[in-house]
């Protein structure tokens, strides 16, 4: 077999073949479940009831979505430009890890949240320059280096709070001292859980999307990601583009872990980001890259990883079934998206 | 300064230092076939925990040992099939694939431990590959403790480098997989199938990875954690690198790496552990792989077609 370009394809191919992807993965869905001898259709009834079937399951789900927004904001931006920094989950604890050094009573109101948080993202961006530096001056793959980087972070944050940041009255759980009032992101509505941390991921999808198809950053970040040969004899300084991409994923990446700590767990513990960085990487594909669309398919990530929850208490299937679905999900889209380009032809 | 050469004299510590290699040999030499016929395998990582689940399980339900190897290499080319078949003749991104299949193992990994296992709380034991007694061998003083009391899968370990080596440089199979890797319109030219060449190399390297994982659970640890290839996979990319591509320099690698591995491990017990946060020993393999990788960058010999996808269409 080969492959073939298609010239003009239809509406129908761009549309019908993604989804189809997603129809395949609830068809895997049904799989798992009768795998684990559960009624399929009640399965998926309880991860779509417990992801949206209540206004405290909404919250949540909504909740789960804000670091997976600022996640698969860093990845999309980054993987745009060809950059691959699989490192969101260390850029994330980067950002968490400021939260709590500034948020603590180093800053009191009004400066502490803005000053954080901008102190939070220069964090993220400093922990993805290393490995973007060594790419742009000694051609070492960036792969292999962020990913190598997630473990280093979680062991120095382990590191963390066994030792200086550690909260001496946590009775001994390895976790940091709860942040000042001032210091924690407020609530959107009073009573709910939700908190601003989900406004902000929202406000800053929308200027990402402008960065993208406004300025010329945005231009120069798609013309190094579609060929970087033509983007360098056209004069564009690749490597001071890629650098900048860097500074702009790994800051959005921090802001997943700032907001995890001021917006919903008021510390910092190891167990901080249950994958959000890896995840973020499934929700950029899903949403194409789009940094709207990202949006869209953190909160449809999140609701998977919520119902399922719901589920697996309920009917007993593993609450691995999400993380199945969701790399399911995400290779039948690749290809989905592949075929809309390009035909397959014998011979 | 003392108390590491105590340590680097006493034979216990180079046996650990072998036993540590062995599953990054494996996993490794895996790796390493894949990118010589021009495909980069991330998911080596969640291969491993497959490996090292399958191989465990299947000697739970009553496998003898090397039917878990067998059963775990089986179900590591499964996992090569569906990277390659979506990387090589559909020629999708190498570095999205590799993370989707690595994800998609190790879950795969943790829904069917919590289906088989769904009560237990501390993961049930297996009994793992004994230390070989070879004759006279194992009984040389120093000697025999330090290098000739190691299980049987260590020792297919370096086998498995040996037939790797062989395989790609004295056969013309070898030959094939190597210009795959460099120049695969010439193997097209020569009437060879690129897409079966390198669909191949990916199935047979991710049995070996699987195999390296399945080291763990049946010769390292006899029981199965979710957390337990922690990173190893990643390091094995990082020494394919470091290896500069060529079987006998990766497992130099891997055994270099090894040592301070296993360095670090019996420093942590010393003056100097006390001194020192654990948390740096721990990560001490981590930094060394990216050390390593910066040293290589200005020297490796990178296969010319890595992550370079071929499609007969295209000229």
């Amino acid at each position: 077999m080969r492959l073939e370009p298609i010239a003009n394809p239809s509406t129908l191919r761009q549309l019908g073949l993604p989804a189809l992807a997603l129809a395949a993965t609830m068809a895997v869905a049904t799989l798992l479940a009768l795998i684990a001898g559960a009624d399929p259709f009640a399965t998926l009834g309880q991860i779509a009831s417990g992801a949206l079937g209540s206004r405290l399951a909404v919250l949540e789900t909504l909740n789960r979505a804000t670091p997976l927004i600022f996640t698969g904001l860093a990845v999309a931006v980054a993987f745009r430009a060809k950059l691959w920094n699989i490192g969101a989950e260390a850029q994330l604890y980067g950002g968490a890890i400021v939260a709590v050094l500034l948020g603590t009573g180093a800053l009191g109101s009004p400066l502490v949240l803005p000053v954080s948080a901008l102190a939070a993202m220069a964090a993220g961006a400093l922990v993805l320059l290393g490995p973007v530096l060594l790419k742009t001056r000694l051609g070492v793959d960036e792969v292999v280096t962020t990913l190598l980087i997630n473990f280093i972070m979680l062991l120095f944050v382990s590191y963390l709070l066994e030792g200086p940041m550690k909260d001496p009255m946590g009775m001994g759980w390895p976790k940091s001292s709860a942040l000042i009032p001032e210091a924690r992101l407020p609530r959107i509505i009073d009573g709910l859980r939700l908190h601003w941390g989900f406004g902000l991921a929202i406000i800053v999808a929308v200027l990402v999307w402008v960065i993208q198809t406004r300025t010329t950053l945005g231009f120069e970040i798609r013309a190094v990601g579609q060929n970087p040969e033509a983007a360098r004899f056209a004069g564009m300084p690749v490597n001071a583009v890629l650098v900048k991409t860097a500074l702009l994923s790994g800051g959005l990446a921090a802001l997943a872990g700032w907001s995890e700590v001021a917006g919903l767990k008021g510390h910092l513990s190891s167990d901080l980001s249950p994958g959000f960085g890896y995840t973020g990487i499934i929700v950029a594909m899903l949403a194409l890259l789009h940094p709207l669309g990202v949006v869209v398919s953190a909160i449809f990530v999140a609701g998977i990883f919520v119902g399922s929850d719901a589920m697996s208490r309920a009917a007993g299937v593993p609450t691995y079934i999400a993380d199945m679905l969701l790399a399911t999900a995400l290779l039948f889209m690749v290809l989905a998206i592949l075929l809309t380009k390009v035909r397959v032809v014998r011979g | 300064m003392s108390e590491i050469i105590d340590i680097l004299i006493s034979a216990s510590f180079w046996a650990a230092v072998i036993r540590i290699a062995s599953p990054l040999i494996f996993a490794t030499m895996g790796e390493l076939i894949c990118e010589r016929a021009g495909v980069l395998n991330l998911g080596i990582e969640g291969i491993m925990v497959i490996g090292a689940f399958t191989g465990w399980m299947a000697v739970y339900q009553g496998m003898p040992l090397w039917g878990g190897v067998a059963v775990a290499m089986g179900a590591g080319m499964l996992f090569g099939l569906l990277h390659s078949t979506l990387t090589v003749p559909f020629g999708l991104s190498q570095h999205v694939v590799g993370l989707g299949v690595t994800l998609f193992a190790t879950a795969s990994a943790s829904f069917a431990y919590r289906l088989m296992l769904p009560e237990v709380t501390s993961p049930p034991k297996i009994e793992p590959f004994q230390p070989l007694d070879l004759p006279v061998l194992s009984d040389l003083p120093w000697l025999g403790e330090a290098i000739f009391q190691q299980t049987a899968l260590t020792w297919a370990a370096f086998a498995v480098t040996g037939i790797v080596a062989f395989t790609l440089y004295r056969t013309p199979l070898g030959l094939a997989v190597r210009a795959a890797g460099e120049n695969p319109a010439a193997v097209e030219a020569q009437g060879l199938s690129v897409t079966a060449l390198r669909m191949g190399a990916v199935m047979v390297g991710s049995g070996l990875m699987a195999v390296g994982g399945a080291f763990l659970t049946l010769s390292a640890f006899s029981s199965f954690f979710f957390e337990m290839v922690n990173g190893r996979g990643w390091i094995c990319v990082a020494l394919v690198v470091f290896g500069a591509w060529r079987p006998g320099k990766a497992v130099l690698g891997a055994i270099l790496f090894a040592g301070f591995d296993a360095l670090q491990i019996r420093l942590q017990q010393t003056d100097l552990g006390a001194l020192l946060p654990y948390q740096l020993f721990l990560a001490l393999p981590f930094i060394l792989s990216i050390l390593a990788l910066i040293l290589m960058s200005r020297r490796a010999e990178v296969p010319a077609a890595l992550m370079v996808p071929y499609n007969k269409g295209e000229r």
